[in-house]
């Protein structure tokens, strides 16, 4: 039987001395404690991706399958956040346009969209997705320019999940008595949709795929910081010669919002966006009969236990909140770590954003792109402060920043605790706030303790406590050794404020029928 | 048996916990999802211009240049050792990190590098599969420390390993370390493509990390086997040196091997040691490849990125292309 340790490293000892043999003699040597080195030994030279995305310099409404311009004549600005240059110029709809786009949305419902075969709206989907992949490249440069994100992020993730959403939708369009065994679905009618402008062109797939599956035409306003590939999907819509007004795109800010949601003809409405916003429409909608779903803001948890694979826990953890510059509404931005490894696990996060890149947008090597837009980059701030005021410790990466442009470092805050602001609010930005856990019931009930639900991760290698863990969590969607998934196969949505429906998967389907 | 070896023997007859899975226990275990999307994110990074040329060139002096078939002859060692040495005519592209060959030829490789930085490393302890006596084994060894080489590529005993007998398998690698003496390096093959899961190359790195010197390497594969180095087992096996000198502050090397033919398999390799273990990694002291037909890819591309067009393949002398 052998004796020997498992280790020589128990020789070593932990305050930096080591004792080396050296020429048969021992020679103490003293070292500084261990570090790892990012330095500027091999930087990479900037790597912008040079597709030509084709955008024009003016749009006008998307209203019965023509770009008309705005009655009143009103325009705005699309500014691109990563140099506050212009990107172009759309149109501002007002009430009149909206009247108009219902119009034309009502008209193709009864007159094409609803008496259309299933299988003739599916071909219609096919076409979409089909253009959605072959425009992919261009559509991802236009999405990151006018929204900031890392084209790494639009070109793997945006643009195929668009397309996938349209292909999911595509193939139920003829299937849909299969959704509702036992009785005929019918579509609802009208649908207006608002969308945020986080993810513009993914959220407008999951709100016009469904909503077109099974039958309903479409009235749908786009975030008014990021139109512009809103209407390049408008030219898809007209190269895949869809019937005019089922699609019908308005542009504009909160007013133009309101016209939609507040619309008579609309017989529902799809919001995903703040809570704030979601409230005011759930109060404007109030006894008027109107189908509703909501998809609103989130302060997702993060649960890390002891026995979590640690370095995919960290990779985890930083894809969780640094994705899309922490605009995301699922995002984890609440880490509860297991007190016994929260030292080394904030060390790990320490050490993995130390080669974050933050950068121009169209660069490649971007990890963490541009904030949105300025009213988002001072929220941030602002929230930000409010943290370090309330006593949290904050760490952020020493990268470089480029020097125009809306940016913000990726921001660690400990001695977190469950009151303060940065716990409790959603910031939308790459910002962490890190809390520690004992108990399996003090990570459930810290994890709980939000007005959101809208997702939630979990950590461990234990499957039990995972499924345990699952339905202890009033969160729509529980992620486990995971974050961040996502597949138009699978229902998407909230608990409390975080709101109701669900988008993708046959639960999605439903919101949409009758 | 000693007394004390017979109680710890009777109370290992009570052990519910198999010795692999206490030091897994013990080190951590890998999420074999995580890792492969952790890696995935190095081939999306865009490497370009000067950034290009300096790890295309790092990349030249990291390569162990290598010929490992029973075909081998002093001559074709010898051919080796010039490309080695001098891969192209230009001056600004450095001599490769080592010559790696089987122990017969290091005589014949140490004659033809005289003088140079380039180093010769021999395989030994039975190479590939290690299924000698660790008593032949470690007369090999010894041997080729004798004939001059510099550094020792060692297979670990697969076999010890997953039947559990993990103490066997780091006395081994410690008994060699030994058997090479204060000047020569070594460098731990733990043949990952037989080793089953992640879990069990972490295990294995660090048996492996516990008994070696500053200096020394832990290396993917023989390239004998079909499963060599890919960026998702040397992420795991550079996570595991990272750990262990943040832990010890001992530094030990990375050299993965088989399977790498092309400069942007390569550079993808470069940009995890880079994102991993930092700027202290990034020379041929702590990190090689172990490769031979990657050289004149390397080559090819240093030369487009000089000249705006690519080379045919007979512009480059030829490149022993045994992996």
């Amino acid at each position: 039987m052998r004796t020997r340790p498992l280790t020589r490293a128990a020789s070593r000892k932990p305050n930096g001395t080591v004792t080396m043999a050296k020429n048969g003699a021992a020679a103490r040597i003293r070292r500084a404690k261990p570090a790892l080195t990012f330095g500027k030994l091999w930087e990479y030279e900037p790597a912008p991706e040079t597709v030509d995305p084709g955008i024009k310099p003016a749009y006008d409404l998307f209203i019965g399958g023509k770009f008309v311009p705005a009655k009143a004549g009103g325009r705005f600005d699309s500014i691109s956040p990563a140099d506050e240059s212009k990107i172009s110029s759309l149109a501002l709809a007002r009430s009149a346009d909206v009247d108009a786009a219902y119009a034309a949305a009502s008209s193709a419902y009864t007159r094409v969209w609803s008496r259309m075969p299933g299988r003739d709206r599916g071909k219609y989907l096919f076409r979409i997705a089909r253009l959605l992949q072959d425009r992919a490249r261009a559509l991802a440069v236009a999405e990151s320019i006018d929204g900031g994100k890392p084209i790494r992020e639009s070109r793997d993730f945006d643009l195929p999940m668009a397309a996938a959403h349209f292909f999911y939708h595509a193939g139920w369009a003829d299937k849909l008595h299969y959704v509702t065994p036992g009785r005929a679905p019918a579509p609802l009618g009208v649908v207006g949709q608002v969308i945020p402008w986080n993810f513009p062109l993914l959220m407008l797939a999951w709100k016009i795929a469904p909503a077109l599956a099974c039958g309903n035409t479409v009235v749908l306003k786009p975030a008014e910081t990021t139109s512009v590939t809103a209407m390049l999907f408008a030219e898809i819509l007209q190269e895949a010669e869809l019937p005019p007004g089922v699609v019908n795109l308005v542009t504009g800010a909160g007013e133009t919002g309101a016209a939609v949601v507040g619309h008579p003809t609309a017989a529902k409405i799809a919001f995903t966006g703040s809570t704030e916003v979601g409230k005011m429409i759930l109060r404007q909608l109030a006894g008027t009969g109107k189908k509703l779903t909501l998809e609103l803001g989130g302060k997702a948890a993060n649960i890390v236990f002891d026995d979590a694979p640690i370095d995919a826990a960290v990779e985890g953890v930083i894809n969780g909140i640094f994705f899309n510059q922490g605009h995301v509404c699922c995002a984890g931005s609440r880490l509860l770590v297991q007190e016994s490894i929260a030292a080394e696990f904030v060390a790990r996060l320490k050490r993995r954003i130390a080669v974050l890149r933050v950068g121009h947008p169209l660069d490649k090597n971007t990890d963490i792109g541009a904030i949105n837009s300025k009213a988002q980059l001072a929220k941030i701030h602002a929230l930000v402060k409010a943290g370090q005021n309330e006593g949290a410790a904050m760490f952020q990466s020493s990268c470089r920043l480029p020097e125009r442009g809306y940016y913000f470092r990726p921001t660690l805050f400990t001695k977190v605790t469950p009151s303060h602001r940065i716990a409790r609010e959603e910031i939308f930005g790459p910002v962490l706030s890190i809390l520690t856990f004992r108990t399996f019931e003090e990570a459930v009930e810290k994890a709980n303790n939000t007005a959101y639900g809208l997702s939630a991760g979990v950590w461990t290698d234990k499957g039990s406590r995972i499924l345990k863990m699952a339905s202890a969590l009033k969160a729509g969607v529980v992620w486990a050794n995971t974050f961040n998934k996502f597949d138009p196969a699978s229902p998407f949505g909230g608990y409390k404020e975080s709101g109701f429906g669900r988008e993708g998967g046959r639960q999605g389907l439903l919101d949409y029928l009758r | 048996m000693s007394l004390r070896a017979a109680a710890l023997s009777k109370r290992s007859s009570f052990r519910t916990v198999a010795p692999l899975r206490r030091l897994i226990d013990e080190v951590g275990s890998v999420d074999a999802v995580g890792v492969e999307e952790r890696v995935a994110k190095y081939t999306t990074r865009s490497i370009k211009k000067r950034s290009k040329v300096w790890g295309l060139r790092t990349a030249v002096s990291m390569v162990d240049l290598t010929t490992l078939e029973g075909k081998d002859t002093n001559e074709k060692v010898f051919s080796l050792c010039q490309k080695a040495m001098r891969p192209h005519d230009d001056p600004d592209i450095p001599s490769v990190g080592a010559v790696c060959v089987y122990p017969r030829l290091v005589r014949a490789a140490k004659r033809a590098l005289a003088g140079s930085s380039v180093r010769v490393a021999s395989v030994a302890t039975a190479f590939p599969s290690g299924q000698t006596s660790l008593k032949t084994r470690l007369a090999e060894v010894r041997s080729a420390v004798g004939e001059g080489a510099d550094e020792v590529d060692m297979v670990i005993s697969r076999g010890l390993f997953l039947a559990g007998e993990i103490h066997a398998v780091q006395d081994e690698i410690a008994a060699v370390v030994a058997a090479c003496g204060p000047v020569a390096r070594l460098k731990v093959i733990l043949e990952v493509g037989e080793l089953e899961t992640y879990d069990a190359i972490r295990a294995a790195s660090f048996l492996a990390l516990r008994v070696l010197r500053p200096g020394d390497f832990i290396k993917t594969s023989t390239g004998k086997t079909s499963n060599n180095a890919t960026l998702a087992n040397t992420q795991v096996m550079i996570e595991a040196i990272r750990d262990f000198y943040l832990e010890t502050g001992v530094p030990i090397g990375m050299k993965p091997a088989g399977g790498i033919r092309t400069a942007k398999h390569a550079l993808q390799f470069l940009i995890g040691v880079k994102e991993t273990l930092g700027d202290a990694w990034l020379n041929n002291q702590r990190y090689r490849f172990g490769a031979s037909a990657l050289l004149n890819d390397l080559l090819r591309q240093l030369v487009k990125e000089r000249t705006g067009a690519y080379q045919a393949p007979y512009v480059f002398s030829e490149a022993v292309e045994s992996y």
